[in-house]
């Protein structure tokens, strides 16, 4: 499944003009403690998290990680927007909660992290 | 004696939060263009970003440095202080001394060493209170 197709299912918008929508999502996670993130990381996650300061993008990319989703209608801050598309991590916007996100993902068939 | 094919030098600053990263990003980079395979390289990531957050966290300033060998990549941390006083509490999953600034910004889980020992094929850690604390990290190529 790729970025594009899980924007309808988790009803959230793209924040980061000309990301790659075709990058492939291979899990999904959800944690606000970095240091727990940076520790479990993988590659192309989608990452659910309510932090939104520019250390999510540091630990984002260094991952590889295939989008970081702000959940119930967070506003990641601007300079973190900047910092990913440079980077080119897809920051997502969802007005709904981490639990609904991450519960219609699974459903779909993205599977948890190794 | 291996030929070193890069040697550089970052300089990291006590409590900048918003520099935090952009060392581990370079290095990442650099590694990526000199073809380091990609399972090395996720590792050496995890590291030094680590190694950097704690220099960020925890020191009062000190300097991260790469070497690339064709054998090896080294990182090594040396700050300025203020060094610890046990390093097996220190090396101890879950055992944090962050600030609440850190804490605020979702770090201080206590992952941090375990986490850089855990990731590097060779780790070593000596401290000093007072002096300072060096950490030497190495990830083998080949």
């Amino acid at each position: 499944m790729k970025i594009k197709d899980i924007l309808p299912l988790i009803e959230a918008q793209v924040k980061t003009p000309g990301a790659d929508l075709d990058k492939d999502v291979l899990c999904g996670y959800t944690c606000d403690l970095l240091s727990w993130v940076m520790a479990h990381g993988q590659e192309g996650m989608a990452w659910v998290t309510v932090q939104t300061h520019m250390n999510v993008i540091a630990v984002a990319a260094l991952h590889d990680m295939a989008c970081v989703i702000m959940p119930e209608n967070i506003q990641m801050e601007k300079e973190s927007i900047e910092k990913a598309a440079e980077e080119g991590i897809c920051v997502l916007e969802s007005g709904l909660s981490g639990y609904e996100i991450c519960g219609r993902l699974h459903a779909a068939g993205i599977p948890d992290k190794d | 004696m291996s030929a070193t094919l890069l040697h550089a030098e970052y300089p990291v600053e006590s409590e900048d939060y918003t520099r935090a990263g952009e060392a581990s990003a370079d290095i990442k980079r650099k590694l990526k263009q000199l073809g380091v395979p990609a399972s090395v390289l996720r590792r050496v990531s995890v590291a030094s970003y680590e190694v950097e957050l704690n220099l960020v966290i925890h020191s009062d300033g000190g300097v991260l440095t790469l070497e690339v060998t064709p054998e090896a990549v080294r990182l090594i941390s040396a700050d300025r202080g203020p060094g610890i006083p046990d390093l097996d509490l220190a090396m101890r999953e879950g055992w944090s001394t962050a600030s609440e600034t850190a804490r605020s910004l979702g770090f201080g889980a206590g992952m941090g060493l375990p986490n850089m020992k855990r990731n590097a094929d060779d780790f070593s850690i000596t401290s000093e209170v007072g002096k300072g604390t060096t950490i030497d990290m190495g990830f083998r190529l080949a």
